[in-house]
């Protein structure tokens, strides 16, 4: 058969586009701005040591953080104990590093649930629309405008101080800030004409919009995660601190900032409370960069 | 003889406008109003007017991608049976989803950047039975080929092609499950003038390989005159000229496309043709002009023109029938 001009035609471009590299990848690229971002990086490398250390603690410790030694009480740091030991003679150092796992594992547990609540409802809500959105959107509204520490004491005096009551706490007041994120990414994603393709297949809801809707609006969600990590540990040390979070036996960050209520220790032991509050400052701190480092190197409009 | 594939009756599409504190439906907009139409098997049937006319929502209303408000839209099958879409329920459409199949205008957000090629193409054949995954990889695999790609670029990201190929991929995906008409949305209005040409040679030949019926949407009445057999001229929601393509340069009825064919750009300076300019804009769909829609911007308005709704008439122009709604026709009407 003759070629045609067409054909001629298609040929050219056929071999331009073979000529041309495809070597760049979508994700490597992401993956190539946050590295970029030094303090994104740094933020990172901390945050993987202090979860390393907790995770390890036994390891890196002999002292067991619950027990008390009262021959050695009151201690400053020094080489047997690096940040000395509390009012009952426990290791500070060792309580410090057990109670990053506690405090760890309330924060990024209560923000991943809560963005799990929040992406099932926004997702299904965003794309149906409709009524299932309007009463979404209400609930969500009352659950955030309810002020938590009122939640707190409501729940901490019906059922007692747990770890788990707070993290059901954390999570019903959290879940609404994902929920609206992921109905608004959702609103756009809609209107996209590859989801009306779809659409125009019949494939059912559920398939649209978690399977194919959803990759598209995960980086502002895995943004908000971090973000709420960071937000959830200091409320958790703040309502510790009061008295109000986590029982006082299981060691938190909160927990061992709590002995800095008493005057005396607040003066004359800053090492009972200092350096448990610089790891929380400097945990906190540093997943805020690694979330600025994401949302920078996801954000569409300033892509290179 | 031609047979229908699809034939329209007073299809209305009616978005609510809501404003105020309790989002109250405070008026509408009358995207499509009113549209009667048959599209025959194998033909090429262009849809032109100007943007916002209602030419995408009348495409999405035939798959009910968005629901008509009223009317009727009936698929006739090869063996001339008769089925009306509208009055489906959802899962009673996917025999018909097969038939009728769209391509979209904008290839940038026509694929998912988050999938590959063969990742989003593969759920609906899923779907429709095609079970095993080589089977699947080669259905794409070949359609690729016939869209002149490499069966290879189904393993890639959107982002790597280029809006020609990414349209061409789009094309690909509607033909995937073998349909018998394709709505093009101003399918290759967004591409450069070269590929253009390109693409629109390449749906001709698809068309021709698989006997499909094309809808051809655009707003570039230059495109339409040597693609389509018929032209379907809308204007605010309501088909306002329809006939063989030819005759609508030739024998042009309605002066509405009178004036979108004096716009279209032409190469041959001895035939001066006198440019019709349109004043004004398209009036808002929300309150449509009384009388004749056109009236405001019509260079042959009459008073009749400002009172009276003209319909939708048949004619005969060069013997072959012509439809066209204005006051000011005179030619015999053919009933
Ligand atoms: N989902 C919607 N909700 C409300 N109004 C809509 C919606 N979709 C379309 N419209 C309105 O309906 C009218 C017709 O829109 P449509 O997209 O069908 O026009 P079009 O002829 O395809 O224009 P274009 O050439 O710009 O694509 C416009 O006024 C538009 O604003
Ligand atoms: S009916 Fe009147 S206003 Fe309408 S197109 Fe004809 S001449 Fe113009
Ligand atoms: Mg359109």
């Amino acid at each position: 058969m003759a070629k045609t001009s067409l054909d001629r035609k298609f040929d050219q471009i056929k071999k331009r586009e073979e000529e041309k590299s495809f070597s760049i990848k979508k994700r490597s690229r992401i993956v190539s701005k946050f590295l970029n971002n030094r303090l994104a990086v740094f933020g990172l490398i901390i945050f993987t040591i202090i979860i390393l250390a907790s995770l390890f603690a036994p390891l890196l410790s002999p002292y067991d953080p619950m027990r008390v030694d009262l021959r050695s009480m009151r201690q400053a740091p020094s080489f047997d104990h690096w940040f000395g030991t509390d009012s009952t003679g426990r290791d500070v150092f060792t309580r410090v590093l057990f109670g990053g796992r506690v405090s760890i594992f309330i924060g990024l547990g209560s923000a991943i649930l809560s963005a799990v609540v929040g992406i099932a409802v926004g997702c299904y809500a965003g794309y149906k629309g409709g009524w299932i959105d309007v009463i979404a959107l209400r609930v969500s509204e009352i659950f955030m405008s309810f002020p938590q520490i009122i939640l707190v004491l409501l729940l901490v005096s019906i059922t007692g101080q747990s770890l788990f009551n707070l993290m059901a706490i954390f999570i019903l007041t959290g879940w609404g800030g994902m929920y609206r994120l992921a109905r608004a990414r959702m609103l756009s994603l809609r209107e996209e004409e590859y989801v009306q393709a779809l659409r125009s297949f019949g494939l059912s809801t559920f398939t649209i919009c978690y399977k194919h809707m959803l990759p598209n609006a995960l980086s502002p969600i895995m943004v908000n995660i971090t973000l709420s990590t960071a937000m959830f540990i200091l409320t958790e040390a703040g309502l510790s601190f009061l008295g109000l979070g986590v029982p006082l036996n299981i060691p938190t960050w909160g927990n061992i900032l709590n002995v800095a209520q008493d005057i005396l220790i607040l003066q004359n032991y800053w090492w009972m409370w200092g350096p448990v509050g610089l790891v929380i400052s400097v945990f906190v701190l540093c997943v805020n960069f690694i979330g600025d480092g994401l949302r920078d190197s996801t954000d569409p409009s300033q892509q290179g | 003889m031609k047979k229908e594939i699809l034939k329209l009756r007073d299809v209305k599409v009616y978005f609510p406008v809501k404003a105020g504190v309790f989002n109250r439906t405070v008026g509408h907009v009358m995207a499509v109003d009113g549209v009667d139409l048959d599209i025959y098997r194998g033909e090429v049937l262009g849809l032109a007017g100007e943007s916002g006319c209602g030419k995408t929502t009348l495409g999405k209303a035939i798959l009910r991608l968005v629901e008509p408000t009223n009317g009727e839209v009936t698929y006739v099958s090869k063996e001339e049976d008769e089925t009306e879409l509208t009055s489906l329920e959802k899962k009673d459409m996917d025999p018909f989803r097969k038939k009728l199949q769209i391509v979209f205008q904008d290839p940038h957000s026509s694929l998912n950047p988050s999938f590959t090629i063969f990742g989003s193409l593969q759920d609906p054949l899923k779907k429709f039975g095609v079970n095993s995954k080589e089977e699947r990889r080669k259905i794409i695999g070949d359609l690729l080929e016939a869209v002149n790609m490499r069966r290879e670029y189904m393993d890639r990201y959107p982002h790597e092609f280029s809006g020609g190929q990414r349209q061409r991929i789009g094309i690909v995906r509607a033909l995937c499950l073998d349909p018998e008409l394709i709505v093009c949305d101003e399918a290759v209005s967004a591409l450069d003038v070269s590929i253009q040409a390109q693409v629109l040679q390449l749906l001709m030949q698809l068309k021709k390989d698989n006997n499909l019926t094309y809808l051809f949407i655009t707003h570039d009445l230059s495109v339409t005159e040597y693609l389509c057999d018929r032209i379907a001229v809308m204007y605010l929601g309501r088909i306002v000229e329809l006939c063989d393509s030819e005759d609508l340069y030739k024998n042009t009825l309605h002066p509405y496309s009178e004036a979108l064919i004096s716009a279209i750009p032409v190469a041959d300076l001895d035939k001066k043709t006198k440019r019709i300019v349109l004043e004004g804009d398209v009036p808002s769909p929300v309150n449509p002009p009384k009388g004749c829609p056109f009236h405001p911007r019509c260079p042959k308005a009459k008073d009749i023109c400002k009172t009276e709704v003209p319909t939708l008439k048949k004619y005969s122009t060069n013997g072959n029938e012509h439809y066209a709604s204005c006051h000011l026709i005179d030619l015999p009407e053919i009933s």
